[in-house]
């Protein structure tokens, strides 16, 4: 049982849906973007998105590139994005730590050597945009071997007959893509995310999270209310971005777990 | 049993994209179910006779082929060695090679229903052809290009919005084709049910490289039949300039599994392949990696960060190259050289003088490393040069370079 597994149950226990934020490792520095970080699960986050900087996010929006942009700018490696995770782990040994990006800095580094570092730093899943259930032995089997949750994303393009492939690997949780999109672009409609959640929940006994376009209280509440879970990255992500204060950002990311455990 | 052992270098890809282990379905999950309704599409229409009737009438009396194989002759006798052929693709309508793909893609395109367009652009060439075909079917048009590529290539960019083309400067990045690639992408995965993406070379996702090379493989195809008739036997040496390598690929693959033939890529060298990186020579200057839905020799750094290319060459301003030639050169079937910008620059005045074709620079790459090889073989070897451009979009561009003041055209 991961970190992740082990979250869904006290939740589920509890009777309260997850929030889950996504920042950018290293922006807009490390050392804040550490103290961002660490004060999530005080801020309400139940699983922590972390932001594997890339030169070329072809999933993301303008908001998320020029997160990982400033990022790079500063230096940001794997290793220092694997760094900032140990020591959130220093303090806190329950938030589950997803990894979120492409798949090249991994590729670069090398699957199997990743894996025993991204262990080792106390990550617990990976959700990696370019790598769908066709690349599976690429990265997907070889975590799931090293007790990672593998993630995957299913999207409104997801058909009936795709989506057991899509389901076939996945742990941990689901991550729907509420729009066809890119991050931070379209609303969430909970109208049209919630037939979407129940197909794919007829089809797993894994908690479906739904993430993309979600950027207000209202909105994490409503989407939480059809789901197991929402996420928001950019509405945050553009907070960082604007050199807001560590505290704003986190009195904003309070109001947005609010919204989702207010359910 | 003889055919069963015969090793074909032509089978590629496999079932899963992969050329040996390069290629491959490195997309996110919206766009994978349109990439495996596009492959079985194009299944279908390539063994169905009337797609390829209507390309080859389209090919024939809209691009006006087949191009010419043109014997270089005054080059031939400046150079002082192998006799040195062009394959004048620069004739195309439209001014490249890239119509032929395009117009393979646009009626698969209308065959799924399609009807908004969206391509991405390095030189321009790519995004006015696709413009081209748009307007003659009536179709609407978005291309992307780097804003950097708008202002080096602005007559092209004004021929794309006089085609009826929308164009998108993009300034991500470094405002060049691998991001005009991720924006056309992120357009893509938004506006996945209605629109159509024209790749303009042999990189993305399966089944893009084996697509566009078996439509740019009419090049190859014409070359084989035309230097059989003008010489009775087949080249000795292919050559062909790299960005992306569609017009490369274009011209080997008819070519792989003649032996004899000796297959040479050129890569953009820049200011030279160095620690600097201030080149494009992705095979010569980089490593393997994943990038736009495949995988392929890369320029990267050591933590897998994609690096910005440099070329004077637009159309050759780009990380990467197409999965199929990363097998080639591991195999040992191509072999990929780097030439720089001056070196092409040189190519480019001399092709000028000694043969009256302005080639574009792309092509210019691919004759400095002809200049530099010919005067070394004898003169009974036969070069096979792919003149994938013509160079009318390139002329202020190289007065640049040259130093030379154009003034003002108004």
């Amino acid at each position: 049982m991961t970190r992740i597994d082990a979250k869904f149950a006290d939740l589920k226990a509890r009777g309260k849906k997850a929030f889950v934020s996504y920042v950018m490792a290293g922006d807009p520095d490390f050392d804040t973007s550490l103290e961002i970080v660490k004060g999530l699960p005080a801020a309400g986050v139940d699983i922590i998105e972390l932001g594997l900087p890339f030169t070329d996010p072809m999933a993301d929006g303008p908001t998320i590139q020029l997160a990982g942009q400033r990022a790079l700018d500063i230096g940001m490696t794997l290793d220092k994005t694997l760094a900032m995770a140990a020591a959130f782990r220093e303090t806190d040994d329950t938030t589950p730590i997803v990894l979120m990006g492409y798949y090249n800095p991994i590729y670069s580094r090398g699957v199997d050597k990743f894996l025993v570092q991204a262990k080792a730093a106390g990550i617990d899943g990976l959700i990696i945009v370019d790598l769908p259930p066709e690349e599976d032995d690429e990265l997907c089997i070889p975590a799931q071997a090293a007790g990672l949750n593998f993630i995957r994303l299913a999207t409104p393009t997801t058909d009936d007959k795709r989506l057991p492939r899509v389901l076939q690997n996945t742990s941990g949780f689901v991550y729907y893509v509420s729009v066809t999109g890119i991050t931070g672009a379209a609303e969430a409609d909970a109208d049209d995310v919630g037939p979407e959640v129940a197909r794919i929940k007829s089809r797993t006994d894994l908690p479906v999270i739904v993430g993309f376009g979600i950027n207000t209280p209202a909105k994490s509440r409503a989407i939480a209310g059809v789901a197991d879970g929402a996420v928001v990255g950019s509405a945050i992500v553009a907070m960082i971005g604007a050199g807001k204060p560590v505290s704003e950002v986190l009195a904003f990311v309070k109001t947005l777990s609010d919204g989702a455990h207010s359910i | 049993m003889a055919e069963d052992l015969f090793n074909s270098f032509m089978n590629g890809p496999d079932e899963r994209g992969r050329f040996g282990d390069f290629g491959g379905r490195f997309v996110s999950e919206t766009l994978m179910p349109l990439i495996l309704s596009l492959e079985e599409e194009y299944e279908k229409a390539k063994t169905d006779d009337s797609f390829w009737a209507e390309m080859n009438d389209l090919w024939t009396h809209y691009v006006g082929r087949p191009s010419p194989l043109y014997y270089a002759d005054r080059l031939t006798q400046h150079l002082g060695g192998a006799k040195v052929y062009l394959k004048r693709d620069e004739l195309n309508h439209t001014g490249a090679h890239k119509i032929n793909n395009v117009l393979g893609q646009i009626i698969l395109a209308r065959r799924m229903g399609k009807k908004r367009i969206i391509a991405e652009t390095g030189a321009g060439q790519h995004g006015v052809a696709t413009a081209t075909v748009c307007a003659k079917f009536g179709l609407k048009c978005v291309v992307y290009m780097g804003a950097h590529d708008v202002e080096r290539q602005a007559p092209n960019v004004f021929r794309m919005r006089l085609l009826g083309a929308e164009v998108i400067p993009v300034t991500s990045g470094r405002g060049t084709l691998k991001d005009a690639m991720n924006d056309a992408l992120r357009d893509w995965v938004t506006n996945v049910r209605d629109t159509f993406y024209c790749i303009g070379t042999v990189a993305g996702p399966h089944p893009y490289p084996a697509m566009v090379r078996d439509f740019q493989s009419i090049i190859g195809k014409e070359a084989k039949e035309q230097m059989m008739a003008a010489e009775g036997r087949l080249p000795d040496t292919i050559i062909a300039a790299i960005g992306g390598g569609s017009n490369a690929m274009g011209l080997f693959f008819p070519f792989l599994d003649d032996t004899s033939v000796n297959i040479i890529g050129v890569e953009a060298g820049g200011k030279g392949v160095n620690e600097k990186m201030e080149h494009c020579a992705s095979l010569t200057g980089g490593r393997p990696g994943v990038l736009h839905g495949n995988r392929t020799y890369l320029l990267q750094d050591d933590d897998g960060q994609i690096l910005e290319g440099f070329s004077i060459s637009a159309g050759l301003d780009y990380p990467g190259i197409g999965p199929e030639h990363s097998w080639l050169h591991e195999i040992g079937r191509a072999k990929y050289v780097s030439i720089t910008d001056v070196e092409a620059l040189e190519a480019f005045e001399l092709c000028c003088l000694q043969e009256g074709i302005i080639p574009a620079l792309e092509p210019s790459h691919a004759l400095a490393h002809v200049m530099k090889i010919a005067p070394t073989l004898p003169a009974d070897h036969l070069i096979c040069m792919n003149m994938c451009g013509r160079g009318d979009k390139d002329i202020f561009t190289v007065a640049k370079a040259l130093g030379f003041e154009m003034g003002e055209f108004a």
